[in-house]
């Protein structure tokens, strides 16, 4: 998507009416995938990400495992038909940078060392981007590792901020994530608030730094409310 | 276990190497190294070594970026650099150490892509920026930010006659106007360190990565390591690469 | 008949979640403890009593304990034993000596002949170290080889429910259907005879259903 000299904001408003601290309608769903051992589904606006679990299970090759502690193997991957211009199949640098971190993001929160030479791995799958697609898809994750048993110390919680037009905001869409002044990935545990994804390009001051991180928790926060809400509605249905 | 150790001594508010927690090991950089390549300099962190090379090619603009020339980072972890990289396509560190150098570059705008346009839409210059790790003990990243902005400063066009490059005959500077300084703030403990060496790096919890600008602004982050970090240790964290990147800028003057 | 089961309140807690303070508790499965507070690792029901605090996970593999009785699958055949598929992320071993009484020699035998690729077993673990190396044994009471039959499998944690108190709700099934079954703590639960489906239906109904109210009488509605 091309940068544009179109407003981003207008009469306090963004491009698709929404307040500068609201999010978009996010829908989430827990145990989408049959054949994983856990899995779940969540929305934000257009952009969609499926995230499966599989394990923990033994590890091949051997000579990969740690005989003190699990690993956790993460793919995250855009589907060809995500985006306006088809994206080729298969991974290119940004999806290698992704699941590097996002794999970080969510091995911080995991008790790995319950399940020495295992792996537990997940694969992360981006539908539809429309921006924040590494933080929608680690909300997958999340929630597919609890929806598989996977011992966690909490639940991993992820939202992205920004400045558009000189004003922070919460949740950029894809024309506005290309038409950023700053855009923040912020991911953290969501009750015991440890940082566990910070990633940021624009340029920012220290200042506005602090008030973005602020703004990132607050999200965070309501969207963990969300996820925990979904869990246990999985288990309510009959 | 030399790492173990490197932890106690941390515990002990004490480094390794003397060092103070805010201190970084000797630094040289050599710039103009390598003849071939139209910028280079040689980055040394203590015994972590890298060189960059800069080579220049004509290119077509990105579609959204029409009058713009384009930047293009990348790194190899070269196994001769530690026992620990292998040949073959870089892996996903190398990946990462390329983007986030690259961030740190275009972020801050320090060079001026629209004075690399050739013919707006068809022909501009292409800036390649390549890492070489020479030696591997710690804090790849930094010095890696550094070699290139380096190798960036001196760097300088070729001339272009009948629509071809001739090389070695140079007609102007890269026109660079800023400097972008990258510095990773570890987190052990309670404790906060920079330049790790390897040994620290094998035991540090967490880090955070920052580019600095000139007028000590932000233009990258990036989070890295096995553990998490508080909330209130970002702006900790931030505080210390401002003031260190002012030290480190004063070395490329 | 069977005992009517004191059936239990749906409470579901999410990895995170703070459970209840520590207060000299032993903490089980499922949970952790950081100082003082107890708190969720796994989706699932948490329970407390006064000695233990720990979750019954809602999902999940199957992570091996000493004692726990399994039903496994002969993998291999090895020289002084055999590999066990356990349904877990370990691969067991069953040692000759805990699986042939008496004396073998096993450069003339073949131990194939007691246990070959493919055959089932209902075995106890006899060791689990601590990076996971598994054994099992045949050398107890109860322990055999399981022929004819079919195996399905259902998340570990549901298998006492499964079983019922005391045993009840498997002989309400076994009774009813006029099956044998076995159901291995590993999430392996082995059936044969007649109305195998029937059998079959009501366990998955059991699993989909265990932290419900009112299963029991839902169980015994299928068979009316």
């Amino acid at each position: 998507m091309a940068k544009t000299d179109e407003k981003m904001i207008v009469n306090g408003k963004r491009i698709d009416d929404r307040e500068l601290e609201e999010t978009r309608p996010i829908t989430i769903k827990v145990g989408v995938v049959n054949r994983a051992t856990g899995s779940a589904s969540v929305r934000f606006g257009n952009t969609e990400a499926v995230a499966s679990v599989y394990g923990p299970r033994e590890l091949f090759p051997r000579w990969m495992q740690e005989s003190e502690t699990g690993i956790l193997r993460c793919r995250y991957n855009m589907a060809p038909f995500s985006v306006d211009d088809r994206k080729s199949p298969g991974p290119d640098r940004r999806s290698v940078e992704l699941s590097k971190v996002i794999r970080l993001a969510l091995e911080q929160a995991t008790f790995l060392e319950d399940f020495p030479k295992a792996t537990i791995d997940v694969f992360i799958e981006i539908l539809q981007a429309d921006g924040s697609t590494r933080v929608t898809g680690i909300n997958a994750a999340s929630l597919a590792l609890a929806d598989a048993g996977v011992p966690m110390k909490d639940l991993v919680t992820a939202c992205s901020v920004g400045k558009i037009d000189g004003k922070l905001v919460v949740d950029l869409n894809g024309k506005e994530d290309n038409n950023s002044e700053i855009d923040l990935a912020f991911a953290m545990m969501g009750t015991k608030k440890k940082v566990t994804l910070l990633q940021m390009d624009g340029i920012v001051t220290k200042a506005e730094l602090v008030k973005l991180i602020k703004l990132a928790e607050q999200t965070c926060e309501k969207i963990y409310e969300m996820q925990k809400k979904s869990l246990k509605e999985k288990f309510k249905r009959v | 276990m030399e790492e173990r150790y490197a932890l106690e001594l941390i515990e002990k508010n004490k480094r390794i190497d003397d060092r103070k927690f805010e201190d970084f090991r000797p630094i040289t950089i050599e710039q103009g190294i390598i003849q071939k390549a139209e910028g280079s300099a040689r980055v040394k962190l203590g015994d972590t070594e890298i060189i960059a090379g800069v080579k220049m090619n004509i290119g077509e603009p990105f579609s959204d970026t029409p009058n713009e020339g384009i930047l293009i980072v990348n790194s190899e972890f070269t196994p001769l650099a530690s026992p620990d990289f292998e040949s073959g396509p870089p892996g996903e560190d190398a990946v990462e150490l390329s983007r986030v150098v690259d961030r740190g570059l275009r972020e801050s705008k320090c060079i001026e892509l629209e004075k690399l346009c050739i013919t707006p839409g068809e022909k501009v210059w292409a800036v390649f920026i390549d890492i070489h790790i020479i030696n591997h003990h710690g804090n790849l990243l930094d010095c890696a930010a550094l070699a290139a902005i380096s190798a960036l400063l001196k760097t300088k066009m070729p001339k272009i006659v009948d629509e071809k490059i001739v090389r070695e005959d140079y007609e102007k500077d890269l026109p660079v106007v800023a400097k972008p300084i990258t510095i990773t703030v570890c987190k052990v403990g309670d404790k906060f360190i920079v330049d790790p060496t390897l040994e620290e790096e094998n035991i540090l919890d967490s880090k955070l990565t920052i580019a600095v600008m000139d007028d000590d602004r932000i233009c990258a982050l990036q989070k890295q390591g096995k553990r998490e970090f508080d909330i209130d240790d970002i702006e900790k964290m931030v505080n210390i690469a401002i003031k260190k990147s002012g030290e480190l800028r004063k070395l490329l003057d | 008949m069977t005992e009517i089961e004191k059936e239990e309140k749906v409470d579901v807690v999410v990895p995170g979640e703070f459970i209840s303070e520590k207060a000299g508790r032993k903490v089980g499965q499922g949970a952790y403890y950081e100082g003082e507070k107890v708190f969720a690792e796994v989706l699932g029901i948490p329970r407390i009593n006064e000695n233990e605090i720990f979750v019954i996970p809602l999902s999940g593999v199957y992570v091996p304990d000493v004692d726990d009785k399994v039903i496994g699958c002969i993998k291999a055949v090895e020289i002084s034993g055999w590999s066990v598929d356990i349904n877990s992320p370990y691969l067991a071993f069953l040692p000759l000596s805990e699986g042939v009484a008496g004396f073998v020699d096993s450069h003339k035998d073949d131990l194939s002949r007691f246990f070959d690729v493919g055959d089932m077993i209902f075995c106890k673990i006899s060791k689990c170290t601590k990076s996971k190396t598994i054994q099992v044994s045949m050398r107890v009471i109860g322990a055999k080889k399981l022929y004819d039959g079919i195996t399905i499998k259902v998340t570990p944690s549901k298998i006492p429910r499964i079983i019922g108190k005391n045993g009840s709700m498997i002989s309400l099934i076994k009774q009813k259907t006029v099956c044998d079954i076995i159901a291995g703590q590993n999430g392996v639960i082995w059936i044969r005879g007649e109305d195998k489906a029937k059998a079959i239906e009501a366990i998955l109904k059991i699993e989909r259903e265990s932290h419900t109210v009112g299963l029991t009488e839902r169980i015994e509605g299928m068979f009316v």
